[in-house]
Order: structure tokens, then C-alpha cells, then sequence
């Protein structure tokens, strides 16, 4: 069943930058806090992820991702006029992939220099 | 789920703004030094103003602990001439730097850097960020010092400028300031300076601002006040609807704030006729695609087929090896950084090794095919993990967006190569490619900004700056030292003087300015509809081709905005009165563009301007600054030689201006 039609204004663009897993969030506003441009909005309902109010905003600096002590609770998801061209090509096989593509390799598990 | 459309579909009912709105409380907050702007230049200032036992306090739009420019990390240190391992000593940096920028360029600002980079690296060490290769993940590497375990890019001979794991800098930073007890005011928009007897080119005395969350309004009263807000935004392009604030190096908060407000109070600025080219809101993820510059510098470039592009030294010889690229030529001392310096030409004798500068015509002429991919496989380990893994890991936005998000992706630097994008082969004459393809009205303020003394202070009495507030390039370690100096300086002066009167009527005016568009309803326009429109007068009428007549009318269509549109712009939330804010900043900062351009009768490469109506480029007569400022309102222009820092009353030699004013 869709659900009821409101009458609402077109979203601004990139729609949704972050994402929330409700399952592991626990509403405890650290990624509202470290947003710069207020992004992110507490949720009126206590323990629940925070609202995405200005995604039209977003710097896309992932820090919001980065200071999230919880894993799994936030992602963040580049516009698509920008990661619809982040392609690469495998130097041995010359496979492509795309980032965002539908059946993606596996993920390298390599963590940064540290 | 998450976002506000979600929300309202879920609940049926609009969700109220979730802080306290307190548009009529009013807070004074007194005390010695005032640090406007708490990004990289701003927490440095803070903290060597409260080492010297200032009262200090530190006011962002953002939250101190991540907000600014370097708020997402750094992944490289430069100018670090003191460091154990360089050959390269502060005068010839900043000579070969200052040079480069055919001498449009601050030198105390620069000499400063080349002076406290290193000590401001080590200072950043002890708050726990971490500057060596502690782990020996990379023992043995070409760009590695044994003893210290420092890691070097760009010359690995000459070491100036080192690597660093720069990812949490701003965090680290955020700790010492509050350890110092330092009063922070994060998400506090300041909107002006207040000055003595309310009067244009006194005294700063202090400085107003507002919450943009809860819309409270504060008065700084203040014995020094530092300016360290970064350069203007916003002002010829904006375009959220593309890619939000994304494809911007700097947030959506960073419009040159600073700049108005100094410019209001009468403070004197320089090169704000200088602007460089931009692609709009159209650039690429920043550090997320193949190119063979600044945090990728050494990468091998291959075309569709494999054929690799050439790599040259300075003089246009091909290099043999990829160990090459970081080394100077044999007729060289040192190389300053690789690929290009942004805005600016590097002079011959310190300029890097770049890959090959007739890509465009090789490209055209079907030699080599689009696309180009980042060859990280073929790169050796070392160098490939410098580059994805050490620089995208810690530079600004590259932990999250760049690393962690392809990493799950399944993309492999082992293994794959990183497409560059596709572009028309003019676009290829940058090596910056993430940059995307320029178009001529499309611009951005470059180096335009505070003109200073060897103490960086500013024209007017307890004004300072540091960072890109001042006029002149810079980057992070830049903000860092110059912030750190102008943090003592102000605490020096501030401990010394008394506190002076604010002026009723100033700080009643300036409220008056800041609620006004409280009272507008829905049915005027909105912040972004006016940035737009600011943003087309800068286009037409103060572009990549200006004459005094395109000038002149930019002028008028400005007054008559500020007349009409700029105050009827409604807000509804104290967020929408901080952006509705930011476009009184825009609609200033192109005011003093266009007068500054307007003074400048001569074109110049140097300072990418171009008059249609003084065609002849950096004729000699124009090579010096035209410094502006406001006087009464009405705008004075003096002429200033490009060396004034080295001219009477200064003396002649950098160093000995910095031994005369460093107060080390
Ligand atoms: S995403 Fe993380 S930081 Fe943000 S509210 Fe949820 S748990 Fe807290
Ligand atoms: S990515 Fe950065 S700007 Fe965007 S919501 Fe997260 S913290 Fe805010």
C-alpha cells in the first residue's frame, strides 16, 4: 500500500547525504553536534537517529560517520552528480566497476595508515 | 527513515525546531583577547593567546571541535624548515614562495611559517596527533628519515614538507583549547566588530554575534580581537542543488565574514581584485578521482589503452624512473611542492616535476585516449600507501568519503586502477583535475585580504588576524603558525591595555540590522534565492573581463539590491537567519571586489584580472598593492610597494623583522 499522498514541496538536492540504522543508533546527537551546518537535527523522539533537515548543506566530510562510536548506525552516500563517474577498472582483468554499481566486488578490508 | 520528507510522511505533523528560539535574550561576555573564527588559524591563536594568561574566547558558526577548513583532517605539513631533516632554510622558502606569486604574496606571513611550522607540528604532537611513521609501516621508504621516522613528500631530498596522520587534528585541538579554559562559543554567527565611539578606522573594541541555533545575541567586549574567519565564498557561484556544498574545498559556512566585518569597521585590505577560475558547483569528490597532483603527486597517469603519459622535471626533460619525480633536477637546489601551486606560477628554479604539460594537444590529437586512470598498482608499495592509505586517510575529507566508502566498494589500490574524470583536453592543462572544467565567470576570491604588519595586526588598534583572513595564499600549517603568532601578539598587547567602552548606539544598530529579516513573511525571498542573484551580478558585471563602466554598473545593481531585495530576504529560523546573514557578507565582499578592481587601471596575470579597458598585462609601473579601506564610508585606495615589509620602518631582511617581533 503506498502511503497517504500529502501535498509536500520538492525535495532539495542531493536528496538524503546520510543515512541512519535505527537498529544501532541510539539517538545520542554526537553526529548533530559535530555537524558544522546543522545538517542534522535532534529527533523530537528521544533515542531515535536524528533527522536529516539540510541535506542540501552537507559538506560530505563524513565526520558525522568518523565521530559515531557505534558501528553500523551511520553512512554517509556521495550526491550521484558526482559518484556516478567514480569508476575504476581492475589492471589485470579490465573489469569496470562503479561505485554505487548494482553487484559490487567484495570490500577491501585494509584499514587506512595509522 | 531519516530525513525531514520521511519525517512528515510518518508523522503527519511538521517537527518543531528542535532548540529554544531566544531571539530576546541578550549576553555580554568580557574579556582580554577575542578570537573570531575556530577553525585551524583561530584554535592555534586561542591557545598561545592563553598560554601567555590571557582571558581568551573563541566564537565559530560551527562546533569548535570539528568546524573549519582543516576540520576534517590534514595530510600534509608544509614549510616545516626548521625540522631536522630539511636542507631547505626559511629565507629561501619563503623567497622561492613569495617569488612564485611574483611577490602578490604576505612575507611575514610566509617567513612566519617557515620559522614556526616545525615547533607548531611538534606543539600538535604533544596534544596527540600523530607525525611519525610510529608502526614502521614504512621502514625502508625513500620519503622515510630512520632516526626520526618522519615522513616527507613532494622533494625527499630537501624535506621541507612532511606527511602527516592529520585525520583528528581539529578534535585535538578542541581538547587543549578547553583544557587552557578557553570560553568556547560554537554556533555563534559574530556579525560585526564594534569600535570606539562607534566610529569607522578607531579602535576594535569588540564584536557582536548571534546563535544560529537558538538566535541569542552576543557582545564581545574586548581589549585585542583576531580575525581568523578564511577567505570569501559564494560570491560568483552558488549552487547547493548540484552537490549540496560538496564540490567546494570550503563549507557552505565560509563566506568571508571576517572580510566584511573588518571592511565595515575600516580595516585596510589587499589583492581582493584577485580571483582564480572555478567550475561552479560541477567539481569532482575532492581526492576521489585519478590526477597526478597535490595528495596524488608521483602517481602514474595511463591512458584507456595503458600508454602511460610522460613525466617531466622543470626544464621539460622526461624522467626515467619514478623516484625521479621527488627528487630535484640536477640544476636545482630544492623543489617547492608538486605539480602546481595553485593560483600561482612557481618560479623555474623551484618548480616540481609535473606530468606531461602537452597531455591537452596529445589528447586532441589522439595519442593518448580518454579516460586517463591512476596507475596505483604500478607504483611502488610505499608510495602506493602514501597516496591512498596515508594522504587519503588523513587529508580534509578523505577518511570517510574518499577511503572508507570506496575501500567497501571493493576498490583496491593493489589491484585497480582509479578512472580520472572525463573532460574536454583543455581542462587537462591543470594536473588538479578533481577541479573539473573552469568557465571564465565562474570565479573565486584567491589571496584577497587583511593587509598586516610583522605583527599581524591589522590598520586598526587590537585588531589581528591569521589564516586566510590575511591577504596572500596559505593553507593549513599556514593558519596554524600565523594563528599561533597572532595569539601571542594580541595577548601581548591585550595584557598591557584597558578595556574601552562599547557604544550603545553601535551595538543597538547592528541588533536592528540582524533581526530585521525576522519580520519579513514567506512571501519575500529566500537566502538562496538571493545568494543566486548576487552571484549574477559577480559574473556579469565583475567576471574573468571587467572595464570601468561593467564595474561601476555591478556597483549600482549592488546598492540597489541592498536597497530592495536584501531586506525584504525572510527568514523563518535563527539557521535561515545565519545564511540570510551571510548574504549581507556576500553582497559587502563584492562591493570591495569591485572597488578594488576599479583601482587596479592594468591587467595582470599574476592576479588572474583582466581589464578589457587597460589590456596590457603587469605593465611594471602596476607591479604593487592597492590597498582599500573605508573612511568615513567613503573608499580610500593607497598605492604600497609589493616588498613594504622589508621598506622603512621595517628592516631589510626577514630575519631580523622576526627577530625584532616574534617575542620569542
Ligand atoms: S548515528 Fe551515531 S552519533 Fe549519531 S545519534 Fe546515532 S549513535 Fe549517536
Ligand atoms: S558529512 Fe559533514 S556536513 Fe554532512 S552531515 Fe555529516 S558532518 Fe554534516
Amino acid at each position: 500500500m503506498p502511503d497517504k499522498v500529502y501535498m509536500m514541496p520538492n525535495p532539495p538536492t542531493p536528496n538524503v547525504p546520510i543515512h541512519f540504522n535505527p537498529t544501532f543508533c541510539t539517538g545520542c546527537n554526537v553526529c548533530v553536534e559535530v555537524c558544522r551546518t546543522d545538517v542534522l537535527m535532534p529527533n523530537p523522539v528521544k533515542k531515535q537517529p536524528p533527522i536529516v533537515l539540510y541535506p542540501d548543506e552537507c559538506w560530505y566530510c563524513g565526520i558525522c560517520v568518523e565521530d559515531c562510536s557505534i558501528p553500523g548506525s551511520i553512512w554517509m552516500v556521495h550526491p550521484l552528480n558526482q559518484s556516478v563517474v567514480v569508476n575504476w577498472k581492475r589492471k589485470d582483468t579490465g573489469e569496470f566497476f562503479r561505485l554505487g554499481m548494482k553487484n559490487p566486488p567484495p570490500p577491501n578490508t585494509k584499514p587506512p595508515a595509522k | 527513515m531519516s530525513s525531514w520528507w520521511n519525517f512528515v510522511q510518518r508523522q503527519a505533523s511538521v517537527p518543531e525546531w528542535a532548540y529554544p528560539i531566544r531571539y530576546d535574550v541578550e549576553n555580554q561576555v568580557d574579556i582580554d583577547v577575542l578570537v573570531l573564527g575556530g577553525g585551524i588559524a583561530g584554535c592555534h591563536a586561542a591557545i598561545n593567546a592563553a598560554r601567555q594568561g590571557a582571558k581568551v574566547a573563541i566564537v565559530d558558526k560551527g562546533s569548535i571541535r570539528r568546524s573549519g577548513q582543516g576540520g576534517a583532517g590534514v595530510d600534509h605539513w608544509q614549510a616545516a624548515c626548521t625540522n631536522p631533516c630539511s636542507k631547505v632554510t626559511p629565507e629561501e622558502y619563503t623567497r622561492a614562495i613569495v617569488d612564485s606569486f611574483a611577490g602578490y604574496d604576505c612575507g611575514p606571513m610566509r617567513y612566519i611559517q617557515c620559522q614556526e611550522s616545525w615547533d607548531t607540528l611538534l606543539d600538535c604532537e604533544k596534544m596527540g596527533v600523530q607525525i611519525r611513521d610510529v608502526r614502521d609501516e614504512f621502514k625502508g621508504a625513500a620519503f622515510r628519515d630512520e632516526a626520526t621516522k618522519l615522513l616527507f613528500t613532494y622533494d625527499y631530498e630537501n624535506r621541507h614538507t612532511l606527511r602527516v596522520y592529520g585525520h583528528d587534528m581539529k578534535p585535538r585541538l578542541w581538547r587543549e583549547i578547553r583544557k587552557l579554559g578557553v570560553q568556547i562559543f560554537d554556533r555563534v554567527m559574530a556579525t560585526s566588530l564594534l569600535t570606539q565611539d562607534g566610529r569607522q578606522g578607531t579602535h576594535v573594541v569588540g564584536a557582536t554575534g548571534f546563535n544560529v541555533r537558538t538566535g541569542e545575541f552576543y557582545i564581545f567586549k574586548s581589549k585585542a580581537t583576531i580575525l581568523a574567519m578564511a577567505h570569501p565564498r559564494r560570491e560568483w557561484t552558488f549552487s547547493t542543488e548540484l552537490n549540496g556544498g560538496s564540490a567546494s574545498f570550503a563549507d557552505l559556512n565560509i563566506v568571508g565574514d571576517g572580510h566584511a566585518m573588518g571592511w565595515n569597521a575600516g580595516a585596510e585590505f589587499a589583492a581582493m581584485e584577485r580571483s582564480m577560475g572555478s567550475s561552479g558547483g560541477f567539481a569532482y569528490i575532492q581526492y576521489g578521482v585519478g590526477y597526478p597532483d597535490n595528495t596524488w603527486y608521483g602517481c602514474t597517469m595511463v591512458d584507456a589503452n595503458g600508454k602511460e603519459v610522460r613525466w617531466l622535471s622543470h626544464n621539460g626533460e622526461e624522467l626515467k624512473s619514478i623516484a625521479e619525480r621527488f627528487q630535484p633536477a640536477p640544476d636545482q637546489k630544492f623543489i617547492l611542492m608538486g605539480g602546481g601551486l595553485v593560483g600561482g606560477a612557481i618560479a623555474r628554479e623551484v618548480k616540481g616535476n609535473y606530468i606531461d604539460n602537452t597531455l591537452t594537444e596529445l589528447i586532441r590529437k589522439g595519442e593518448i585516449k580518454l579516460p586517463l586512470y591512476a596507475d596505483l598498482p604500478g607504483l611502488p608499495e610505499h608510495e602506493r600507501r602514501a597516496i591512498f592509505g596515508l594522504m587519503v586517510g588523513n587529508e580534509g575529507k578523505t577518511r570517510i568519503p574518499v577511503y572508507d566508502i570506496y575501500t567497501k566498494a571493493g576498490f583496491d589500490p593493489d589491484k585497480d586502477l582509479l578512472q580520472a574524470p572525463v573532460m574536454p583536453p583543455d581542462s587537462y592543462r591543470s594536473p588538479h583535475y578533481p577541479a573539473g572544467s573552469m568557465v571564465p565567470q565562474w570565479r573565486e576570491v584567491f589571496g584577497g585580504g587583511l593587509l598586516v604588519d610583522w605583527d599581524l595586526k591589522a590598520n586598526l588598534e587590537g585588531l589581528y588576524a591569521g589564516g586566510r583572513m590575511v591577504y596572500g595564499a596559505g593553507e593549513h600549517a599556514g593558519a596554524a603558525t600565523s594563528g599561533r603568532y597572532a595569539g601571542r601578539q594580541a595577548a601581548k598587547y591585550a595584557l598591557s591595555a584597558h578595556a574601552s567602552e562599547l557604544d550603545t548606539k553601535q551595538v543597538a544598530q547592528e541588533k536592528a540590522r540582524v533581526y530585521a529579516h525576522l519580520n519579513k513573511g514567506r512571501a519575500s525571498i529566500g537566502w538562496k534565492e538571493l545568494n543566486a542573484g548576487l552571484c549574477r551580478v559577480m559574473q556579469d558585471y565583475c567576471g574573468a573581463f571587467r572595464n570601468e563602466e561593467t564595474l561601476q554598473a555591478g556597483l549600482r545593481i549592488l546598492n540597489s539590491v541592498k536597497e530592495s531585495e536584501l531586506t525584504e530576504t525572510y527568514a523563518a529560523n535563527p539557521h535561515e537567519l545565519e545564511r540570510v546573514l551571510e548574504c549581507h557578507t556576500i553582497l559587502t565582499v563584492g562591493e570591495m571586489i569591485m572597488h578594488a578592481s576599479l583601482a587596479r587601471k592594468a591587467s595582470s596575470r599574476f592576479l588572474n584580472f583582466y581589464r578589457l579597458d587597460y589590456p596590457e598585462v603587469d605593465p611594471p609601473e602596476w607591479n604593487k598593492l592597492l590597498p582599500i579601506r573605508l573612511e568615513e564610508n567613503q573608499v580610500k585606495v593607497r598605492e604600497l610597494p609589493l616588498d613594504y615589509h622589508l621598506r622603512e620602518p621595517y628592516a631589510p631582511s626577514y630575519e631580523e623583522n622576526y627577530q625584532a617581533h616574534s617575542g620569542l
